[in-house]
């Protein structure tokens, strides 16, 4: 059935994909990183008892979270060059490069999601905890960074990689601004070398053995969570 | 900022740029739901096979979601719509390239109908595992077989309380779909982008895109908390005592 496929394509353009790959797991750690930094001032906004936070925050979440990603992409990857030119006041403002357009909007996507998780986390630590926090003395930051954040976080471990998983798998949609990612990479070998059945077979055996692995993984962490609690 | 841009003659097709943002709504809505009536009932057929007492059943079942849960959905797309073609028989590999119908959106349609349908099947399963097992026990001893024991007892129920999952379920699918603008279909992301070009309103375009996505967001909350009112199971937590 394959016999008139071409699968050395794959072995010659190997270094072109493994850059691909850096530049998707780089930008999945870092989207990750920002993501949850952000989700988590934007879920203690939610949780907080000022109606205007929690409003803003609010919106904000729901907003992205009706907004397709590859709208979100596309919105940072035109306007962040303006915005930018508006902000520096300078008409030949370089930008920021894809690479960094690339990473805002998945930042900024991915921590409305981190948010909601976080949320999650937050309200499953018990209500005695923060009492007891303030009981000793603490202030709201030392309560929220000493008692609340590290339990939350503990529980929340397995949820935040399986999101970390499945947005390894959306940084694949950078190939609408054509960006070489992983994906970017397969689909420009292929249309290069008319090498598309094989390429994008190649591709899909990728990502499958990275995210299953990483999803066993995943299982694993949560079995030995169990046991621990 | 001008939104008169949208009642301006559009570059090619003889109406006005609105007429692209309504056209893209309806590939949007067609491409989503067509997906939709090919993952519900295959995610609740794969979701019922990974419960059930039976390894032959459990297995292909698992093995699908984690083949279809693990793969991203562009890279689905693609081999739907690049490869399928190219590693099946000739006579119908060609019929798949030209002599389908509308190629670019049933391929979208069948990409996202059966990645949708993995995640469904989750809910499914997690819906009727959250039953308690003597539900199942109780039925079988009344003399129930196991398909009647499904039919009658546990899906009545687990599909109840599956319906607040099965409703982000739905509503990503909307979201979902713009990634068919990858194999060209002309759903709302791409009109969106495609008025850009033509007319340098992005920040426009892109506006009026995401407040429509918005209100379909809306409306199928709207629609499916109504649905779910009418189904609430009684002495469930967020039901009203009766």
């Amino acid at each position: 059935m394959f016999a008139e496929f071409d699968f050395d394509v794959i072995r010659r353009t190997l270094p072109y994909l493994g850059e691909g790959m850096l530049f998707s797991l780089g930008l999945t750690l870092l989207a990750m990183a920002g993501g949850v930094v952000l989700g988590t001032l934007l879920a203690l906004m939610r949780l907080s008892g000022f109606v205007s936070l929690a409003a803003a925050a609010g919106a904000y979440v729901n907003l992205l979270r009706s907004t397709p990603l590859i709208l979100v992409i596309f919105w940072f990857y035109f306007l962040v060059p303006i915005a930018l030119k508006n902000i520096t006041g300078d008409p030949y403002a370089a930008g920021l490069g894809p690479f960094h357009s690339a990473l805002i909007a998945f930042t900024m996507f991915e921590a409305a999601y981190y948010c909601e998780i976080i949320r999650a986390g937050i309200q499953s630590v018990p209500r005695g905890q923060v009492q007891a926090a303030y009981a000793l003395g603490l202030t709201y930051p030392q309560s929220m960074m000493k008692v609340v954040l590290p339990q939350a976080f503990r529980n929340m471990v397995p949820i935040l990689l399986t999101q970390g998983i499945i947005l390894f798998q959306d940084t694949s949609l950078v190939y609408v601004v054509g960006l070489t990612d992983f994906m970017g990479a397969a689909s420009k070998v292929a249309q290069r070398d008319a090498r598309l059945v094989e390429m994008y077979l190649f591709a899909a055996l990728v990502y499958f053995l990275i995210c299953y692995s990483a999803s066993l993984f995943v299982k694993r962490l949560q079995a030995r969570g169990a046991i621990a609690r | 900022m001008d939104f008169n841009v949208f009642f301006q003659p559009a570059f090619s097709g003889g109406g006005i740029y609105l007429d692209w943002i309504v056209s893209g709504v309806k590939w949007t809505l067609t491409v989503s739901i067509l997906a939709w009536l090919i993952a519900f009932p295959v995610g609740s057929a794969l979701g019922m096979m990974r419960t059930a007492p039976l390894a032959v059943l459990r297995a292909p079942a698992a093995a699908y979601v984690e083949l279809f849960r693990n793969v991203p959905l562009l890279v689905q797309m693609f081999i739907w719509y690049f490869v399928l073609p190219e590693i099946v028989p000739v006579r119908l590999g060609d019929w798949l390239k030209t002599g389908m119908p509308m190629p670019e959106v049933t391929n979208a349609v069948l990409a996202l109908g059966f990645y949708t349908a993995s995640r469904v099947a989750e809910q499914v399963r997690s819906g009727i595992q959250s039953m308690p097992r003597g539900q199942t026990e109780a039925a079988l001893a009344i003399g129930l077989t196991l398909p009647q024991a499904y039919r009658h007892v546990l899906l009545p129920m687990a599909y109840r309380i599956t319906i607040p999952p099965l409703t982000s379920e739905f509503l990503t699918i909307f979201k979902n779909s713009s990634v068919a603008l990858t194999i060209g279909v002309l759903e709302l992301t791409a009109q969106a982008r495609q008025i850009s070009e033509y007319t340098y309103r992005t920040f426009e375009a892109f506006t009026v895109a995401t407040v429509i996505y918005v209100l379909i967001t809306m409306a199928v909350t709207v629609l499916m908390r109504e649905v779910e009112r009418r189904v609430r199971v009684p002495g469930y937590i967020g039901t009203p005592g009766k």
